[in-house]
């Protein structure tokens, strides 16, 4: 009995299974008729440019909140960040405007380079070129320096800021580190700009900044130390930075180097790790906690001192 | 006997790692040329004779010196102010040298008396060629620091008259 039933249903079963195969190879024949085929015939209405986006974007919360943690440009931003973070009467913006300056610097400096020879001779001379026939030669220029100017100020007040709110703080200790060294390399990159004109004042600027350095310990000749180690105006610390022993042809390519490339790349990766760390160490430094009053369900909790004495 | 993970982990962070600092060390030798392209350090300023008493301006702009010349000696002072390293200005109406960046002031004998300057301008090696033509060199340098010794007075900081 039991095998006739089996083999029965087995029968039946395979009749039924076949059924089903032939049913679903038509859906998948229709399906992609549909998502496939139809697409094609009808290109216009790809969907191409909704897979620029890795999720679907809505009103709703979630759709939100993914909308800045799946794009690569947004990332970076907490996806949500405390209400009290944006109180400029806080927090002042600097760090914020900092960046925004050194973003503009950034658009207006490879603006320059395209008219700007770093040699002896040709450097001033297309300065003068920019100043007076280049189209927006004379707005970009000074748009880079006021920036320049701008970025020292604001960086200093972000410092400021810090210091004063107490942000330097466990967890945040490292980030003050690197914000240090932001702020030197900022400066850096402001002393290295200084020589690319080429005019009197940049040049002699960095004549005395340069000479400065012959006073470093152990590694300029005229610093502690620096005789005895064997430091001569040939291989010290100076020389290194100029690429010879006097301000010339050298030194200006250095600086151009310096300027234009090398410490933008570093200050950009420290960049990133700064602002990573300002999320991961708990969110932009903010004051307490507002609480507003359509949010106060009960009443305050009231912290009564104890009597004295 | 394999050699243990932990081993073979360690002598290979320490290659990497001493990979990367000889790296490190060729970087910074990168930035030590050997060869220069400077201008010229010696020049041929004349005979004694071209020169009368006191300042002469005449090769600051080619050799960035002054020849001096005393009533027994004639030297050259290296323009360059010892304070930061700017070229200061003679001032013949005010009998001195003034540095336009940061003010130090100098007698006609290169001696600082005002300003930041921390000791006398270098003055310049400076020796007769066979047809009494006076050679300057700017690399060879007489200092005199302060509460230091006075190199002026050695052979080749000066000629005598």
């Amino acid at each position: 009995m039991g095998d006739q039933e089996n083999g029965g249903s087995q029968k039946k079963g395979l009749s039924v299974l076949v059924d089903e195969a032939r049913e679903q190879a038509k859906a998948l024949t229709e399906k992609a008729k549909k998502d496939i085929v139809e697409p094609l015939k009808q290109p216009q209405k790809t969907s191409l440019y909704k897979s620029i986006f890795r999720v679907r974007h809505d009103e709703t919360e979630r759709s939100r909140a993914l909308g800045v943690l799946s794009n690569v440009f947004l990332h970076l931003h907490p996806a949500k960040i405390n209400r009290d973070a944006v109180r400029y009467s806080y927090t002042w913006g600097m760090g914020g405007i900092t960046f925004y300056l050194f973003i503009v610097l950034t658009i207006t400096g490879v603006l320059l380079m395209f008219y700007y020879h770093p040699t002896k001779g040709q450097a001033y001379r297309d300065i003068v070129y920019l100043m007076s026939d280049v189209p927006f030669g004379r707005l970009l220029r000074n748009m880079h320096r006021w920036a320049a100017h701008l970025m020292i100020i604001t960086v200093w007040l972000h410092m400021f800021r810090v210091f004063l709110t107490g942000s330097y703080k466990r967890p945040r200790e490292f980030n003050w580190v690197v914000g240090v060294i932001l702020l030197v390399l900022t400066m850096l990159l402001s002393f290295t700009g200084y020589l690319l004109p080429d005019d009197q004042l940049g040049f002699w600027a960095v004549t005395v900044g340069t000479n400065m350095a012959r006073a470093t310990p152990l590694l300029g000749n005229e610093g502690p130390f620096g005789a005895q180690l064997g430091m001569t105006a040939y291989n010290d610390v100076r020389f290194a930075l100029l690429g010879g022993s006097i301000v010339d042809a050298n030194a200006l390519l250095r600086a151009y180097i310096w300027h234009c490339i090398a410490i933008p790349l570093i200050a950009s990766v420290f960049m990133g790790v700064h602002f990573w760390r300002v999320r991961k160490d708990g969110g932009i430094s903010g004051p307490a906690p507002v609480q507003l009053e359509s949010e106060i369900k009960k009443g305050p909790t009231v912290y009564v001192a104890p009597q004295q004495g | 006997m394999p050699v243990p993970a932990k081993q073979r982990r360690r002598f290979i962070w320490t290659s990497i790692g001493a990979f990367l600092a000889v790296n490190f060390l060729g970087f910074l030798r990168f930035f030590f040329p050997r060869t220069l392209f400077e201008p010229t350090t010696v020049f041929n300023v004349g005979y004694p004779s071209d020169f009368s008493l006191g300042v002469d301006e005449r090769f600051k702009q080619l050799a960035r010196i002054w020849v001096v010349r005393e009533a027994d000696r004639i030297f050259i002072i290296f323009a360059r102010c010892t304070h930061l390293g700017c070229t200061p200005d003679w001032k013949p109406s005010e009998n001195k040298f003034k540095c336009p960046c940061h003010g130090s002031g100098y007698t006609p004998e290169g001696i600082n008396f005002e300003g930041p300057a921390p000791r006398p301008m270098d003055r310049a090696h400076v020796e007769l060629d066979a047809q009494g033509e006076m050679i300057v060199d700017t690399s060879k340098l007489y200092s005199w620091p302060k509460g230091g010794t006075d190199h002026f007075n050695d052979s080749g900081a000066f000629i005598p008259v």
